[in-house]
């Protein structure tokens, strides 16, 4: 087995390599005590060392991090993501050829989770999109894959249909159960928004495009703003005193524990959005006129069940199961893979997330992990390992 | 414990001699680098371990990492309170937070380890 060194040399202090891009508050998060690490082709902070009015807070790192997210709330910075703009009369019809979700019914100011399938009936992207107003839309994609996607999109569309990313405007994440009350300060529509809205607002007189949704199961808001102002309202959010920056490390923590996917680990291009579990993304309609790329191959499942199903698992003991973990079924034979993996700073306990097979997906089969040679036992659970608390 | 003086390896351990016997831990670098500690493998006691073998392992949130013996010898205790409590690494790396400890054969190779201010030194060229 390779060796693992003890201390892996992330990105030094000065000046980040060429060869990474940086988002607009990277400065931001060093004078922050940010450790940065290559991600998606950035340098992203991935744990923080805090100082000073945020060391009373949250003493840094990815669990205190994690922990005072579901605690108060944390600002998170996600401007590597792609956003862009749809827009053309033809706008709906020209995404709903690449997606199963419904999206002529997704009126002004609201918003869906939706995939980009292929005809295989894989899955190219998870991303959300909302209507501005008719005619336009808005999408956040992921940043391994935002290339990918607006190429996709655009050898789609139509004439009169246009894709417009924003490299110009940065995303921030702000989740966590104050998040609404600290928003609301600064931004009296915030507070009113409801969960799954979209509204442009100014914060604090910075223009804003909010959206209330997010990625870690807590209630929270993205908020996109013009690059040049991401300081500004970055600076203003961890003013209020309920607010910590956080990292990728918990951003990644706590997604895991909400059970949601992380493209690339638990979602590719090879996984159905059956096998996924991710079939409500279908919307009623799409599902009577099996139009979007891989339908055939969904309605084929859907009818006579996906060879695997994703689960939830959680290792008996307190060794965690990383991704790529080998997966057997209580009697030896092959049962599946771990795709994501990790410890839960809610549960003080190991959790993941894996594919087995269809007839070992039930709540409660025991599972056994190939951990560096060893067997562990586990078992299958019912996902979020965390309940979900949106403000519905 | 008699008072010898603290050894270190590039690996990030240190190790300090009562005789025969050399506790092994990670060094405070090592556990700031590393981040929080979640779960600890310790090696099973009367293993035999060669230099540099990989015995231990020690878990962060976001990864695994490889803990190596730094002198040959016999795993003759083992810290089950780091087991228990993961974060007592981070806390006290250099006391309390020991791995396991080793009845070596040579106490010359102890010798051989790097010194305080030669790990210092070291530490300033990662």
């Amino acid at each position: 087995m390779e060796a693992r060194p003890l201390v892996q040399n992330a990105l030094p202090d000065d000046p980040t390599p060429p060869t990474l891009l940086t988002t607009p508050l990277d400065a931001w998060h060093r004078a922050h005590g940010a450790r940065m690490v290559g991600f998606a082709g950035y340098a992203m902070p991935v744990q923080y060392d805090f100082t000073d009015a945020l060391a009373t807070r949250c003493r840094g790192g990815v669990l205190a991090e994690h922990l005072h997210c579901r605690a108060q709330a944390a600002l998170f910075d996600v401007s590597h993501m792609g956003q862009a703009t749809l827009e053309g009369t033809a706008a709906v019809a020209a995404l709903e050829a690449l997606v199963p979700g419904d999206i002529a019914a997704l009126k002004p100011g609201r918003q869906r989770y939706t995939l980009l399938t292929n005809e295989a009936g894989g899955i190219i992207d998870d991303l959300m999109v909302a209507t501005l107003e008719p005619g336009r839309l808005f999408l956040v994609v992921n940043a391994s894959r935002k290339d990918d996607d607006f190429r996709h999109i655009e050898a789609a569309l139509p004439a009169g249909v246009t894709l417009t990313p924003h490299p110009e405007r940065a995303l921030l994440a702000l989740q966590g159960p104050r998040a609404t009350e600290v928003l609301g300060r600064l931004c009296p529509a915030a507070a009113t928004l409801p969960f799954m809205g979209v509204a442009h607002a100014l914060v604090r007189g910075i223009p804003c495009l909010l959206s209330r949704s997010g990625y870690t199961g807590e209630d929270g808001f993205e908020i996109s703003v013009p690059a040049e102002r991401a300081v500004d309202l970055a600076t203003l959010l961890v003013e209020q005193p309920e607010i910590v920056p956080a990292g990728l490390g918990a951003r990644d923590s706590l997604r895991l524990e909400a059970g949601l996917c992380l493209y690339g680990n638990d979602i590719d291009e090879l996984t159905s959005p059956v096998e996924a579990g991710l079939t409500w993304v279908i919307g009623k309609r799409r599902k009577i006129a099996w139009d979007f790329p891989g339908a055939l191959v969904v309605r084929d499942q859907l009818d006579n069940g996906a060879p695997r199903v994703r689960v939830g698992i959680r290792p008996e003991g307190r060794a965690p199961a990383r991704a790529g973990t080998t997966i057997a079924a209580a009697d030896g034979t092959e049962a599946g893979v771990v795709t994501s993996g990790g410890f839960s700073p809610t549960l003080n306990a190991p959790i993941a997330m894996g594919y087995v097979r269809r007839d070992l997906a039930a709540d409660g089969t025991a599972l056994a992990l190939l951990v560096r040679g060893k067997s562990l036992p586990a078992a299958v659970v019912p996902m979020p390992f965390v309940p979900h608390r949106y403000a519905r | 414990m008699a008072d010898t003086d603290t050894r270190y390896t590039r690996d990030h351990e240190w190790i300090r001699l009562d005789g025969d016997i050399a506790t092994i831990g990670i060094t405070d670098h090592a556990q700031e680098a590393l981040g929080d500690v979640v779960f600890i493998e310790l090696p099973a006691l009367e293993r035999m371990v060669e230099a540099g073998e990989a015995c231990a392992v020690v878990e962060s949130v976001k990864a695994a990492s490889d803990i190596y013996a730094p002198l040959a010898g016999k795993v003759v205790e083992t810290n089950e309170a780091i087991v228990d409590e993961p974060a007592l690494v981070n806390s006290d790396a250099m006391g309390e937070g020991w791995f396991f400890r080793i009845e070596i054969d040579d106490t010359e190779a102890f010798n051989a380890l790097l010194d305080e201010a030669a790990y210092t030194e070291f530490l300033e060229t990662l």
